[in-house]
């Protein structure tokens, strides 16, 4: 083990170098570039013994992905914003096909009008494609959840890719201190994938992404479901494996000061960090205020977060996306499964600062609400 | 010639009868043989031979999605390097819209880096899977669902997208025409292109009954005078050398082919003499005719 | 149940679907004509005739191919009774 001060896309780096993947189809788009890059030297430099393709599109990236897949060995890419919403119709397929790829989404707006910049529309708008989805708050956490994203993804009963997300710019281009495990460690961790679903064998001859008409295909759409389901067990079982070994686990979602908490804001990623900030001052002057970190968006762990927000506490719910005419998606998706007082604020989009005043203004606003749903920061 | 007697791909599948494609397939992967993994493209081919829970194919196969095979096979091809099968052949297989249009990208991608890969073009000139609308390699003056011939309309305005010519301007080491009409060249050339290393790219033009209007026994026929009227010249570039490998004895008038399908019955005699006029500047720019 | 992700594993499955069925003409060969040039084998769409040149009428859609493209006309279609 060693310690690095390092961005959290070379967190992710590093993860995905001590996972050993044999085959990285990529293409470059900000922010996300910075993993490509990282990836392209450390083969260059005989670190990484991987097949490296520089493909010539997202959707082709994604479509290597699923050959190699498909083809029995562990793969890794990396996406963000134009280039996740080029890959769309391959998302899907990918998980249609449960291939155990994991990829790293550094989340990013979405055009129009083009911008770089930090928001979640671009993995929010995949929510339904059978991914697994979760939302690393620091560099740590990132390379953490890319080694447990292997080991969650191939199991058995998961059998689903997962697509690591981490907030373009605010975590993968600021270096922060992350610990290294070695590859020992990681090996002992992450045996090799044994594919038994799906492999391309001349001598065991299978046909994989066939034609299912109308008496198979809710069938196969219902198995992704079951896994789905299933997968709330196995990440966390994962995540105490990994807790055990490397001292480090996160949870599904991360209570935060919620126990007395009156008003509990409830949010996903690198505004975590924030917003903990936010607390203790608040927290210093007698408001009682809380966080939920939502870490596992699919599958949302509906019965985690009802359990954490079993209390009187107005719920705040901040999205860094919009679903136009009814607020953020965590804010739907949470204000459907718990009966609190539930309000959505819509932050930060295409990289818009959200600072410790706007988050007190969310207090404010949550403790005299006239509005379910709020835009934050605007300009006037 | 030596011919495997195995089929690898089984009867049973849901192509039309006399269809092209199957023929052009089967012989394929008889030149491939068995250490063959097939990577489709979505199309007639792909729906007709893996109706869940069966496949016609005997060897292993996999499909992703319409515009992605060339894209697909290059993982599959890094992922067996990966795993030291180097020697096992990847045949991708699409259709001309597949290739010619939403396909193109990914497949010059795959080409240009020289992905050892064979890429089989079954061109019936027309989206047969979705009910005969234009691609861009529909003929001239063939009437489709979405280029129909009309009171203002003689069908398509367009020569078709000279894909085989394209795929050799990327440089790779070895491209060729092919005709189901022609077998033995064909699988001459499969297996030629699967001795090549580095990216190969086979254009076969496969007569369609369905989409073009003919009778189910004149598939091969209709092939055969594709290429004697030299509207259908078969060549090879191999490593940059330009052969052509079917020379026929007699240059027959287009109209012999034309007339036989119901794709090309509204067009008149100047249209006609159009496709006859485009047909000899092609031959003489191939070097059949002087 | 459908096997994950729908992949079949079961190489030529679709011989469990008699196509025979579609035909309305089948070929019928007269074997003292035949001089065995492989065309028929070759260009049947389904695969389904042998290297003794037999039509295997399990699978045969009648599409005819054989007999037009027989070069001494040893194969011809006849109505399905």
């Amino acid at each position: 083990m060693v310690k690095k001060v390092i961005s959290s896309a070379e967190a992710i780096s590093e993860a995905v170098k001590l996972a050993k993947p044999d085959v990285i189809p990529v293409y470059p788009i900000t922010p996300q570039t910075k993993i490509s890059e990282k990836l392209a030297e450390y083969v260059a430099n005989g670190e990484l013994n991987a097949h490296y393709i520089k493909v010539e599109s997202e959707h082709s990236a994604m479509s290597a992905s699923i050959g190699a897949s498909g083809t029995g060995v562990r793969v890794f890419t990396a996406t963000s914003s134009q280039g996740l919403a080029y890959m769309h119709e391959v998302v899907y397929a990918a998980a249609g096909m449960r291939m155990p790829i994991v990829m790293a989404n550094a989340n990013r707006a979405l055009s129009a009008p083009i911008n770089i910049w930090n928001d979640q529309q671009d993995s929010i708008a995949e929510r339904d494609a059978g991914w697994l989805q979760i939302y690393a708050e620091t560099g740590q956490e990132a390379l953490d959840t890319t080694l447990q994203a292997y080991k969650i993804s191939e199991n058995k009963d998961i059998l689903l890719p997962t697509m690591v997300c981490i907030d373009g710019f605010i975590l993968t281009h600021t270096v922060d201190v992350v610990e290294i495990p070695t590859q020992e460690q990681v090996d002992k961790f992450l045996p090799q994938y044994e594919p038994e679903h799906a492999f391309l064998d001349p001598k065991d001859p299978m046909s994989i992404g066939t034609l299912a008409d109308t008496e198979y295909y809710m069938e196969t759409r219902h198995d992704i479901e079951k896994a789905q389901q299933k997968a709330l067990k196995v990440i966390s079982d994962v995540d105490n494996e990994f807790k055990d070994q490397f001292g480090r686990g996160y949870g599904l979602i991360e209570e935060y000061k919620t126990e007395d908490a009156e008003i509990i804001l409830v949010a996903m990623g690198s505004i975590c960090g924030t917003i903990k900030d936010v607390i203790d001052t608040e927290r210093s002057n007698g408001q009682k205020i809380g966080l939920l970190r939502v870490r596992v968006y699919r599958p949302l762990p509906i019965e985690a977060i009802k359990q954490a927000l079993k209390t009187d506490a107005k719920i705040a719910i901040l999205d860094k996306n919009v679903s136009f005419s009814i607020g953020g998606a965590l804010y739907n998706e949470i204000k459907a499964i718990i009966n609190n007082p539930t309000y959505g604020y819509i932050v930060g989009l295409g990289g818009r600062d959200i600072t410790p005043e706007q988050i007190r203004e969310i207090i404010e606003k949550t403790k005299n609400p006239t509005k379910d749903v709020e835009w934050i920061g605007l300009k006037e | 010639m030596d011919i495997d007697e195995k089929e690898y791909l089984a009867p049973g599948h849901r192509a039309c009868a006399g269809c092209g494609a199957t023929i052009g397939v089967r012989l394929a992967l008889k030149a491939l043989g068995e250490n063959t993994v097939a990577v489709s493209a979505t199309g007639c081919l792909e729906v007709v031979t893996t109706p869940y829970p069966e496949t016609a194919w005997e060897i292993p196969w996999i499909h992703v999605a319409f515009e992605n095979a060339s894209a697909v096979a290059s993982g599959v091809e890094e992922a067996l390097k990966a795993q030291g099968k180097e020697d096992t052949n990847i045949l991708v297989i699409g259709g001309d819209g597949g290739t010619t249009d939403i396909g193109m990208q990914s497949l010059s991608g795959a080409m240009e880096r020289g992905q050892n890969i064979i890429y089989l073009c079954y061109d019936n000139e027309a989206y047969m899977n979705t009910g005969i609308q234009r691609s861009s390699s529909t003929p001239y003056g063939a009437s489709t669902t979405t280029s129909p011939a009309g009171k203002n309309s003689f069908g398509e305005t367009r020569h078709k997208k000279n894909m085989a010519m394209i795929m050799a301007s990327h440089g790779i080491p070895y491209v060729a025409t092919a005709s189901i009409s022609h077998p033995t060249d064909l699988m001459n050339k499969v297996k030629k292109a699967a001795e090549t290393k580095g990216p190969a790219y086979i254009h076969l033009l496969q007569p369609c009954a369905t989409g073009w209007g003919f009778k189910t026994s004149d598939t091969v026929k209709l092939g055969r005078l594709a290429v004697q009227s030299h509207l259908w010249v078969l060549y090879e570039i191999d490593h940059g050398e330009f052969k052509v490998t079917v020379k026929p004895a007699k240059k027959i008038p287009v109209t012999d082919y034309l007339n036989m399908q119901k794709r090309f019955k509204h067009l008149d005699d100047q249209h006609k003499a159009n496709i006859q006029a485009y047909v000899d500047s092609q031959s003489k720019e191939l070097g059949l005719t002087d | 149940m459908v096997s994950i992700g729908a992949a079949i594993k079961n190489p030529g499955s679709t011989k469990n679907n008699k196509t025979g069925s579609w035909r309305t003409f089948k070929p019928v060969s007269d074997k003292e004509k035949c001089i065995k040039c492989n065309f028929c084998y070759m260009y049947c769409p389904e695969g389904c005739i042998n290297k003794e040149y037999d039509p295997d009428y399990d699978y045969c859609k009648g599409c005819g191919i054989c007999a037009e493209e027989c070069p001494v006309n040893a194969i011809k279609m006849v109505r399905e009774e």
